[in-house]
């Protein structure tokens, strides 16, 4: 079913020997200021877990503590197996990370940034030419191989940094607002890749300001204050609520913040 | 006289358009959406109300002053908030919104009465610097900053992306506020739930207009049987439906899928219900459904480019 | 007028709440000039000096003594060929090398005048010049205490030195001047160009534009304030340089004051070119560091001397501005000079100007394309 990674691939990672992604208790102070106060939760492999919350809540720090880029007060938490205190750079070579600002460099070529990225985790360079014609050829770009990523749209663009940042078949994906200022088709197209990635085996842990988006997920945390305050698939939380869309159980939780940016 | 008027406006950068031919009326007093993902050229169109940007070809006026030859005027009656934070970040909140009273001409207790429910909210961080705002306080700044002169017409080039759900249902109230004073405002954005906020709506894309409307007669004007439908697991069910001989189309909307149906049929939905039950979904649930902007406007995407 | 005043208040708060820029307006001048005073004492003290004496006369032993006994010099080789010489200033022993030709205090006895060859490492440029300098000065004023009051001319001896020889003898008076040409340089016209190129970028000059603000006060409100702090900073370091560092002032201090307006004038009006091109602060940076600050440095005689430099450059050095505001100061400053001699120096800089602002005025937008 799904072409970006072979078969034997995805079944090796469909049988996972437990969570992808623990948190246990997880601090990150800065000063006085609690960024992010003792957060725990598991993701389980293949599951696409919806990480929530008003700007200014600690989303963007513990993502940052769970890529490796920002070493936590205290707590624990290990991704992909590799532990957040001792073993960053285990952890950056096992995940993938794609955010709206961060993508691709224009000026390369669609051939040349899959290349780079390929070279950067280490993929050797028939392993990189194979993925390349079969990335191009699963996203309809073949065509544009040899075409600067400045000048596509940018919901290929999307779709590109996001088969690029899958290359190199990490354990997990962390999606930084993936969807910002595509069109609803495009948006949607973005959601079948991001589908067929968590159905081959991949952990997607992804942010979004879009609540529809929300619906899509798994499981959604929504951190209000540096704590995660609701954690459960949506139909839960809107149970758990008593309110009818996720965009109603974000208000209620959110706006009792006290923190903001 | 119409509050903004663009007529068969348009303008490239190089060899890329950014508008084709866009003409848009939008009357005294209304609450306009241009609603458009990224490309769609909102930005563009409010450059060139705003006198910042010379069209390639057409007209366009705010006022009743035209955008080329009475630009000086406009500039005395718009209030602009352009897509980036326009605020002096080292300046404290009272400092910005002084300095941009000066700037315009008047002060802030001439016009505090229009700012001030805005404001109110930002007077506990007045002295704070305005880069260590919040993003939702920000906004309002910024908004307080565009209103400080009383502008008769208002133009917010994507106030609320990036803005938390919280902040931009509050910044939605405070713009319904300023409608009832009678200001006219004309506000982009890229999220489709926001364009049923807007009196009217001009759906864009790739610097075309698609349709102008009320977002009543966009819902109302979808003209395929649309159904939602709901299983346990998303993904195969969307795989399924797409696959399924009589859909149109068939697109993720929130916790179901939003599933058109190429010919009507009374007995379409238990038809539908049999097909999923057989591919082995469960629970199946198919209803009919009222179609939303979204889907008005995927439609009208998709006859634009059908490969898309 | 409240608009203006406004915003000039505004730029204040701007300039003071950026201790970026805060450092470049007041630590970097007086970094500077510090960093010089500290080179000062270093530079010429004890160096070394290879003595090749063909001579071996009572004058050519007196002038050893002379410059042995000033303190700038120490005698490190006595050599005997040229190739010691050369050997020695391979291995980088000495610095200067002082050659006696046979006859020389002969010469000097009966024929009234004498060479020396002054050899002098110019590895280091800037201290073989000051090295030289002292050398043919401690020379020249021991030929003339040989001099008799009744003789129609006294004995001269000739320095022969390949190098530019700085009159003034002392490189702070290259130094100074050069500092201020370049902190009025750097603070008018690059700190300008930055701060109108920072509202563009983030977005705060849309908003000004869509304003009933015109673009010239924002312009002018934006380089008032640069324009006092770069007086304040000229003088600054002119005091640091006539209290500090003993440079004379022996001009007019008036027309020092005007020249150094019509400099900053100069400058800010390139800011302002450049703000006018430049849609970001880094490309603003660029733009200032590639057009002004190297240039500055490299060609208007400040770090090296214009006689030395290749015919094309010494031309080229004509259109930066900080060539002829720094032949302005030391003018005033060391030879007492008035617009009489400086004239053409004031006119090419005014000249310079009032181009440069038509240029800019020109390409001054009401739009942002």
């Amino acid at each position: 079913m799904n072409k970006l990674h072979p078969p034997d691939v995805a079944a090796s990672r469909a049988a996972p020997a437990g969570p992808v992604i623990t948190c246990e208790l997880l601090t990150k102070r800065f000063g006085d200021f609690v960024a992010v106060n003792a957060i725990s939760f598991e993701v389980a492999a293949g599951e696409i877990f919806g990480f929530l919350g008003a700007n200014g809540a600690g989303k963007t720090t513990a993502m940052r503590m769970l890529c490796g880029l920002l070493g936590p007060t205290e707590g624990a938490a290990t991704v992909a197996g590799f532990d957040v205190f001792r073993q960053p750079e285990l952890i950056k070579q096992h995940i993938g990370y794609m955010s709206q600002k961060f993508s691709l460099y224009e000026d390369l070529t669609v051939g040349e940034n899959i290349r780079f990225y390929g070279g950067v985790y280490g993929l050797k360079g028939a392993v990189i030419r194979e993925k390349t014609t079969a990335l191009l050829q699963r996203l309809g770009l073949e065509a544009e191989r040899n075409t600067l990523v400045g000048s596509l749209p940018l919901g290929w663009k999307q779709k590109l940094a996001f088969s690029v940042a899958l290359l190199h078949e990490p354990a997990v994906i962390f999606l930084d607002e993936p969807t910002g200022g595509v069109d609803p088709i495009t948006r949607r197209q973005f959601w079948d890749l991001i589908y067929e990635a968590a159905a081959a085996g991949t952990t997607i842990f992804i942010t979004t300001h879009y609540m529809d988006e929300a619906e899509y997920c798994d499981r959604v945390s929504i951190m209000v204050d540096g704590k995660i305050e609701a954690l459960a698939s949506p139909a839960g939380l809107k149970r758990q609520f008593g309110v009818a869309t996720m965009d109603e159980v974000f208000l209620h939780l959110a706006r009792g913040a006290k923190n903001t940016e | 006289m119409p509050a903004v008027e663009l007529i068969n406006i348009s303008k490239s950068y190089g060899a890329t358009p950014a508008a084709r031919e866009v003409s848009l009326t939008v009357e005294a007093g209304e609450l306009f959406g241009l609603i458009g993902p990224d490309g769609a050229g909102k930005t563009t169109l409010f450059r060139i109300l705003t006198t910042l940007l010379l069209a390639d070809a057409g007209t366009a006026t705010v006022a009743g002053h035209d955008v080329v030859r009475d630009f000086r005027a406009i500039r005395n009656v718009v209030g602009y908030m352009p897509g980036k934070f326009s605020l002096y970040q080292d300046l404290t909140v009272q400092e910005n919104l002084e300095f941009f009273a000066a700037v315009f001409r008047t002060t802030v207790a001439e016009n505090y009465d229009l700012v001030r429910d805005i404001y109110e909210q930002l007077a506990p961080f007045k002295n704070r610097r305005a880069g260590a705002l919040s993003g939702g306080m920000k906004q309002k700044l910024a908004l307080c900053c565009a209103l400080i002169h009383k502008p008769t017409v208002l133009l917010l080039d994507e106030p609320t992306t990036g803005v938390d759900a919280v902040s931009r249902q509050e910044f939605w109230h405070m713009l319904g506020t300023l409608k009832a004073r009678g200001i006219t405002i004309v506000v982009s954005t890229p999220y489709m739930d926001e364009a049923a906020l807007c009196e009217r709506v001009a759906l864009l894309q790739e610097g075309q207009v698609l349709r102008v409307d009320t977002p009543d007669a966009l819902r109302q004007s979808y003209p395929w049987p649309l159904y939602a439908v709901r299983a346990a697991h998303m993904h195969p069910l969307l795989q399924d439906l797409r696959a399924y001989p009589d859909t149109h189309s068939c697109y993720a909307f929130g916790e179901s899928a939003h599933l058109s149906l190429a010919h009507a049929a009374p007995d379409a939905a238990a038809r539908l219900t049999a097909y999923l039950t057989g591919k082995g979904h469960a629970p199946v649930v198919v209803a009919p459904v009222a179609a939303t902007i979204e889907d008005t406007f995927m439609d009208l995407l998709a006859q634009q480019q059908p490969a898309a | 007028m409240k608009a203006f005043l406004m915003f000039v208040r505004k730029e204040f708060f701007h300039i003071f709440r950026d201790p970026r820029t805060l450092l470049i307006l007041f630590g970097m001048p007086v970094a500077l000039v510090t960093l010089f005073g500290f080179a000062l004492t270093n530079e010429i003290k004890n160096a070394d000096v290879a003595v090749l004496d063909f001579d071996k006369g009572a004058h050519a032993r007196q002038v050893q003594n002379r410059l042995f006994s000033s303190g700038y010099f120490g005698l490190r080789d006595y050599a005997t060929t040229y190739p010691d010489v050369a050997a020695a200033f391979r291995q980088g022993h000495v610095k200067l090398a002082v050659v006696f030709p046979v006859g020389f205090s002969a010469d000097l006895d009966h024929l009234g005048h004498a060479q020396v060859q002054l050899v002098a490492d110019a590895s280091d440029q800037n201290t073989a010049i000051s090295l030289v300098g002292y050398a043919t000065s401690i020379i020249r004023a021991y030929a003339q205490e040989q001099a008799r009051p009744t003789g129609p001319a006294g004995p001269r001896v000739e320095a022969v030195a390949r190098l530019y020889f700085n009159p003034e003898m002392k490189a702070a008076y290259t130094f100074v001047p050069g500092t201020m040409a370049l902190i009025l340089l750097l603070v008018s016209a690059m700190l300008t160009s930055i701060t109108i190129a920072r509202e563009k970028e983030t977005g705060t000059m849309e908003v000004l534009l869509v304003s009933p603000m015109r673009q010239l006060p924002i312009i002018i409100g934006k380089i008032l304030p640069y324009f006092l702090l770069s007086f304040l900073n000229g003088l600054v370091i002119l005091g640091l340089g006539v209290w500090a560092l003993h440079i004379p002032q022996r001009g007019s201090l008036g027309l020092l004051i005007g020249e150094t307006l019509l400099y900053i004038f100069v400058a800010l009006a390139l800011g302002v070119l450049i703000s006018t091109r430049a849609a970001s602060q880094q490309t603003a940076m660029l733009i200032s560091m590639l057009s002004l600050l190297l240039p500055t440095l490299i060609l208007s005689g400040f770090l090296f001397p214009i006689a030395s430099m290749p015919v094309p450059l010494q031309f080229l050095s004509n259109i930066i501005p900080a060539r002829h505001y720094i032949v302005v100061l030391k003018g005033i400053m060391i030879k007492g000079l008035s617009l009489r001699e400086l004239w053409r120096e004031t006119l090419t800089l005014a000249g310079m100007g009032t181009a440069l602002l038509l240029l800019a005025l020109a390409s001054l937008k009401n739009r942002l394309a």
